[in-house]
């Protein structure tokens, strides 16, 4: 027999979770007393926040493809998570959240630091559970991690009461296996790949759309054949980037709102689109009402509420990609497409003369984000991961960083969460000591979280993080430029000297103003073997382009 | 806008009513009626909701319900599909009784289940057209409370929960 503490500390370990994100406190306490005797077994990261917590798991989560771990106390170390948990939902992202509950015989009374955390979460995870008794406790985690890592991945969280954390009961860990109510995965339906394959073998303009499914389901490799043999054109959502290699020769860039132009606008162009793990947002479909209506539309899907949700299909291929991929390879035939490639081609050199150029390579006024990113591409390495929080900077780096492999890409991309990149960034660190993570944040959303440079410091991971400041909050000011007359609402920021701070934070910091001195900041950064902290002060008011506008469709994209 | 029934086979677990009535919620959908109670297999329970929504709307609602991790299986049928039955109770007071409320509680075949000194429970059967229509009558017999259940229903095409739940996992 052994205590209920103990049991949640042994269940993590016998589910090889390397990693705790978690923040102590009176109901969780005899989880972390229990802890104290395992740090040999598992490692446990004490950030400042218990959103940092969350977030820094969301980043682990994101790059090493285990669920992340958390471990709060009740009340509000719980509500701390509901951002984390909202957002982790939405981008699909495996989460066990463990927290802490007062005593089972004083659920309901009102108790020091009770909240009702199941019913607050259940909008926002994809299972949750409350656990009043130790003989419970394994049975739960067991199943909490079957469901956040299968099917289509989610945060779940397992809520213990005090008592049972402290009561004693056997341990004997069962993994679980299935839910009778859960079936995370179909075969694949035969007649949709054939049906699929003929509209693919008879399409003049077939157009591929790939999002963080081909991530989930490990299927780069299966895309990129498929891909190879077809020679279809295809583009990235946001969180799809990195799954397809951007040297691929089928690859013709970015979806979206700040995605590039060609891509948007052939959108209304092709006859068969084929969109494979994505869930055509509306920031990638812009006007529903006028998103692909000439096509036929093929949807390589999981979760079977996705299709036919926002954009009619024509075949629906439901299951795991990867196999749907595979069969839909075999099924269709060879084929290039070099005419509608051209296209892409021509209009890819368009965006290219009239935002790109000038993006990357400035040559007067206020530094361009797009520099820094362009820098970036130079020194970094291959595998680097690209960790941005929300705004500007973040369509900046997506639209230049140069995405070469898998799982480099932590963002928060459905929800939209300022804050989420600093400790992101810590948790991709912490996954891989050695493999460069580079954290591009803006001056608005690094200090909603920025008290994560602390646990930065404390575990030593490398980060490089790279502040671009515009004194602003630059996505709303570049909307209220565009759609409400230059009113500048409470959106300019007086700023710290954020170099104090990192400094004060043990991070080697440098400050950048001139253009001439940001090339040797980038490659000293780059080169430097700790945590590194790089300002860059950019131009104040500089827009993000190519756009669609809220409510236009994609072909109004703009280049200015 | 169509009026359809949705069944629902859950797990028997705490919570699992409100992860259900939530999606709702979020999209701002009235539900018309719900029931909820054990169903004719052992652990699991059977809601029955009713709402008034699109055909688009009653697909996803149904795709939702079904992605919450203990539903079981959810189902959508219009009303032609389903036989269904709600039940009321009518309260009215002794001192009203006359000719007149046997007349109509003959015509409509109801039962008047409970009699006490001051009041009889009055009880019927049928569909909310039909209780609504007894509703009316007994309003000027200065009825003291009228209570009426969402509806049950059984579905007239062929499906089983149990072949479902015997049907193996899937593992890719």
């Amino acid at each position: 027999m052994i205590r209920g503490a103990d049991i949640v500390v042994r269940s993590l370990i016998a589910e090889n979770a390397e990693y705790i994100f978690g923040y102590p406190g009176g109901a969780i306490m005899p989880v972390y007393d229990a802890l104290y005797d395992y740090s040999d077994q598992i490692k446990h990261v004490l950030t400042r926040h218990e959103q940092g917590a969350i977030h820094a798991a969301q980043g682990y989560a994101r790059v090493s493809g285990n669920a992340g771990v958390v471990l709060v106390t009740s009340g509000p170390g719980a509500t701390n998570l509901i951002t984390g948990l909202a957002d982790a939902l939405i981008d699909s992202t495996p989460l066990v959240c463990i927290t802490g509950q007062v005593a089972a015989h004083l659920l309901g009374s009102d108790a020091f630091q009770e909240t009702d955390v199941v019913g607050l979460s259940m909008p926002g995870t994809k299972w949750n559970i409350q656990v009043r008794r130790v003989a419970d406790i394994a049975p739960a985690i067991a199943k909490a991690f079957h469901i956040a890592k299968t099917g289509r991945p989610g945060p779940v969280l397992v809520d213990i009461t005090k008592n049972a954390q402290v009561e004693f009961g056997e341990f004997n860990y069962v993994h679980c296996e299935s839910v009778r109510s859960y079936k995370p995965y179909v075969r694949i339906d035969e007649q949709a790949v054939i049906d699929a394959a003929s509209l693919i073998n008879s399409a003049q303009r077939p157009y591929v759309l790939f999002g963080q499914g081909v991530v989930l389901a490990n299927a780069e490799a299966e895309l990129k054949a498929f891909l190879d043999k077809t020679g279809i054109p295809a583009a990235s959502t946001l969180l799809g980037s990195g799954a397809l290699s951007q040297c691929h020769p089928s690859y013709v860039g970015k979806l979206g709102m700040h995605g590039n132009y060609a891509p948007n606008l052939l959108t209304n162009q092709c006859d068969v689109l084929i969109a494979v793990g994505m869930r055509f947002d509306d920031r990638v479909t812009g006007d529903l009402k006028r998103y692909a209506k000439q096509a036929k539309v093929i949807h390589l899907e999981l979760d079977p509420s996705e299709i036919d949700k926002n954009v009619k299909t024509t075949v629906a291929l439901q299951g795991d990609c990867k196999a749907s991929l595979s069969l839909l390879t075999k099924a269709v035939k060879a084929n290039e497409h070099p005419e509608w490639m051209s296209r892409f081609r021509e209009l890819e050199n368009e965006e290219k003369k009239a935002v790109i150029a000038n993006d990357l390579h400035g040559t007067h006024g206020g530094l361009h984000m797009g520099e820094v990113i362009h820098l970036i591409n130079q020194f970094k390495e291959q595998d680097a991961v690209l960790v941005t929080d929300v705004g500007q900077h973040q369509m900046i780096a997506w639209r230049y960083f140069d995405y070469k492999t898998t799982r480099t890409q932590v963002t928060s991309g459905g929800l939209g969460t300022m804050g989420f990149a600093l400790p992101a960034a810590l948790g991709a660190q912490l996954h891989n000591y050695n493999r460069q993570v580079i954290c591009v944040v803006g001056d608005g959303g690094i200090q909603m979280t920025i008290q994560e440079l602390g646990t930065i410091m404390q575990t030593k991971a490398p980060v490089k993080v790279v502040l671009l400041n515009n004194n602003y909050l630059g996505m709303v000011r570049q909307w209220q430029q565009l759609f409400f007359d230059k009113r500048y609402s409470f959106t300019e920021l007086e700023n710290p000297d954020f170099i104090k701070i990192a400094e004060a934070y043990s991070f080697r910091a440098r400050k950048v103003t001139e253009r001439d001195d940001l090339e040797s900041a980038v490659a000293e950064m780059l080169l430097h073997q700790g945590p590194y902290f790089l300002e860059v002060v950019v131009e104040k008011e500089d827009n993000v382009f190519p756009m669609i506008a809220t409510g236009c469709s994609v072909e109004e994209v703009r280049l200015s | 806008m169509n009026r359809y029934t949705i069944l629902v086979y859950t797990e028997n677990f705490i919570g699992i009513l409100n992860r259900i009535t939530i999606i709702f919620t979020r999209r701002g959908i009235n539900i018309d009626a719900l029931t909820a109670s054990e169903s004719r297999l052992d652990g699991i329970h059977k809601i029955t909701i009713e709402a008034t929504v699109t055909e688009e709307q009653i697909v996803q609602l149904t795709k939702q319900i079904e992605k919450v991790v203990d539903v079981i299986k959810a189902y959508y049928f219009k009303d032609d599909e389903v036989v269904y039955q709600e039940i009321a109770l009518y309260k009215v007071p002794t001192e009203n009784l006359d000719p007149g409320l046997e007349k109509v509680i003959r015509q409509f075949n109801a039962h008047i289940i409970a009699a006490e000194k001051e009041f009889v429970v009055i009880e019927f059967t049928g569909h909310k057209e039909d209780t609504q229509a007894l509703l009316e009558i007994l309003k000027p017999f200065n009825l003291l409370e009228f209570s009426r259940s969402g509806r049950v229903a059984i579905a007239k095409p062929k499906f089983s929960v149990q072949e479902y739940l015997n049907n193996q996992t899937y593992n890719h």
